[in-house]
C-alpha cells in the first residue's frame, strides 16, 4: 500500500522549498556578517566600558584597570574589572551582568567599592526597553538612584519616593524595568560577593591572577 | 484592461514627491517621530532604511517569479529581516555611537511598512531596473522627509545644525521641539504645508 504521506510530503516542498532555501542563504549571510563583525563589535564594547570605569568608580583610571578571571557564579572561570586610582591603589570592582527586562535581555555594569559594601554606580551597556517608557533606564538620572547604596541590603522598587535604605524609585510607567535592573544587581551583587571576598583573600597572600586588557 | 506598471522612471520621481512614502503616504511615521530630533541619527536612519528598502526591492525582484502567492510575505518578512540585522551589525561595527543612540529603531526598521509594501506593490511584480528605481526614489523620498522634519526640530530645539550652532546665542530654543510631543507638532505642521501647496498647485493648473 502506498504511503498516504508521500504526495502530501511533495506537495509541501514544491510549495515551500523557496522559503527553505532563502532560509539556508540568509541565515549563512548572516552568520559570515557575525563572524567578521563581532570582533569589532566587541572591540568597541570594550572601549565603552572602559570608558564609564572612571564614572563607574570614583577615582578609578583606565590605565590601572586590569580584567581579572574569576571562578564565577556558573562555576565556570568569569571576567570582571579590578579597578585601580592612578597611584596603582586597588579601589573597586565593576561586574558585568546581565538578565531578562520587559522586552529583550539587559547588560549593566556595576561599580563596587574596594570593600565590596556599596554601590558605587550602574551604566546599561545594552538594552531593548520599550522606547519613551522603559528605555529611560539609560538615564543617569535614574541610574544615580543607585549610588550609595548598600551591597548588604536587598534593593526593592516603590512607586513613591523612596523611605528605606534599599529601595529604588520606579521609573513612570516602566516599573517592570526598573525591577529588571534592581534584580539583576541583586542577583550579581550576591553571586559575586564571596568570589570577590575570596579573591581578595587571594591577594593578601599573593596569588591573583589578572589578565592585560587589549 | 489593466493599466499599464509605471516606469522606471516613473516609479524613481513618484518616491521623492507624488507618493512621498511620510508626507503623501503617512508610512514609517516610528523612525519619523522618534530619531528625528538631530540631523545625524535621522540621516543616519534614513541611509539604513535605504539599505534596506533598496537590497530587499532588488532581491525580491530577481525571484520574483518563483515566489508562491501565499507565502511571498513570508519570503519579504525574511528578506527584509536579514537586510535589517545586517545594517544593524555594521552599524554597530562601525558607527558604535550612532548605533548606541538610535537604540532599537534601527532592528524596528523590520516592521517599517514602507519596506514591505514596495515589495508587495513593485518589486514582486516589475522587473529589477523598476524595481532599483522604486526602492532609490523612495529612499530619497523618505530621507527628505527625515532630514525636513530633523531640520525643524533641531534648528528650532538645540540651535544647531549638524551639530553646528546656526542660532544666534540670544535665540532661546525651544526644548520641546526635541522631545516627543514637538515630532508630532513639526509632522503635522509639515503634513499641512505639503498638502496646502499640493492644493495649491492643483488649482492654479
Amino acid at each position: 500500500m502506498m504511503d498516504p504521506e508521500t504526495p502530501k510530503n511533495r506537495n509541501y516542498l514544491q510549495q515551500a522549498w523557496l522559503v527553505l532555501l532563502l532560509g539556508f542563504l540568509y541565515g549563512g549571510a548572516l552568520a559570515g556578517v557575525h563572524t567578521s563583525l563581532a570582533p569589532r563589535i566587541a572591540e568597541n564594547r570594550l572601549q565603552e566600558t572602559l570608558n564609564v570605569i572612571p564614572d563607574l568608580v570614583p577615582g578609578a583610571v583606565i590605565q590601572q584597570t586590569e580584567l581579572i578571571s574569576l571562578a564565577g557564579p556558573g562555576g565556570g572561570l568569569e571576567r570582571i574589572y579590578r579597578t585601580a586610582d592612578a597611584a596603582g591603589q586597588h579601589n573597586g570592582w565593576v561586574l558585568v551582568a546581565a538578565g531578562q527586562g520587559f522586552a529583550d535581555r539587559i547588560e549593566l555594569l556595576i561599580g563596587m567599592d574596594r570593600q565590596f559594601t556599596t554601590i558605587t554606580g550602574v551604566y546599561v551597556l545594552d538594552q531593548k526597553e520599550t522606547p519613551g517608557l522603559g528605555d529611560y533606564i539609560r538615564d543617569a538620572e535614574f541610574l544615580d538612584r543607585f549610588r550609595g547604596k548598600s551591597a548588604d541590603i536587598l534593593l526593592s522598587v516603590v512607586k513613591m519616593s523612596p523611605s528605606l535604605p534599599g529601595e529604588i524609585q520606579a521609573l513612570t510607567g516602566a516599573t517592570v524595568s526598573t525591577w529588571a535592573v534592581c534584580d539583576i544587581v541583586n542577583q550579581a551583587i550576591d553571586q559575586w560577593r564571596d568570589p570577590i571576598l575570596d579573591q581578595q583573600a587571594s591577594t593578601a597572600s599573593g596569588t591573583s591572577s589578572a589578565d592585560e586588557i587589549p | 484592461m489593466a493599466a499599464a506598471s509605471p516606469t522606471a522612471l516613473e516609479r524613481f520621481l513618484n518616491g521623492i514627491i507624488p507618493e512621498n512614502p511620510v508626507y503623501r503616504q503617512l508610512l514609517g511615521m516610528c523612525p519619523v517621530l522618534a530619531v528625528t530630533g538631530a540631523m545625524k541619527p535621522a540621516l543616519t536612519m534614513a541611509a539604513a532604511t535605504a539599505f534596506v528598502l533598496i537590497c530587499a526591492n532588488l532581491l525580491i525582484s530577481l525571484i520574483r517569479g518563483l515566489l508562491k502567492p501565499h507565502l511571498r510575505i513570508l519570503v519579504f518578512t525574511m528578506t527584509i529581516a536579514t537586510f535589517v540585522t545586517i545594517a544593524d551589525r555594521f552599524l554597530a561595527a562601525f558607527l558604535y555611537d550612532m548605533s548606541k543612540e538610535l537604540g532599537p529603531y534601527v532592528p524596528l526598521i523590520i516592521a517599517n511598512c514602507l519596506i514591505i509594501s514596495r515589495c508587495e506593490i513593485c518589486s514582486s511584480k516589475q522587473s529589477v531596473g523598476v524595481a532599483l528605481a522604486d526602492g532609490v526614489g523612495m529612499s530619497l523620498g523618505f530621507a527628505l522627509a527625515l532630514a525636513s522634519i530633523a531640520t525643524v526640530r533641531e534648528i528650532l530645539g538645540s540651535g544647531t545644525w549638524f551639530g553646528l550652532t546656526v542660532l544666534p546665542s540670544f535665540w532661546p530654543t525651544w526644548g520641546i521641539m526635541v522631545l516627543p510631543p514637538g515630532a508630532f507638532l513639526v509632522l503635522g505642521l509639515l503634513l499641512g504645508l505639503v498638502e496646502w501647496i499640493g492644493h495649491r498647485r492643483a488649482t492654479s493648473t
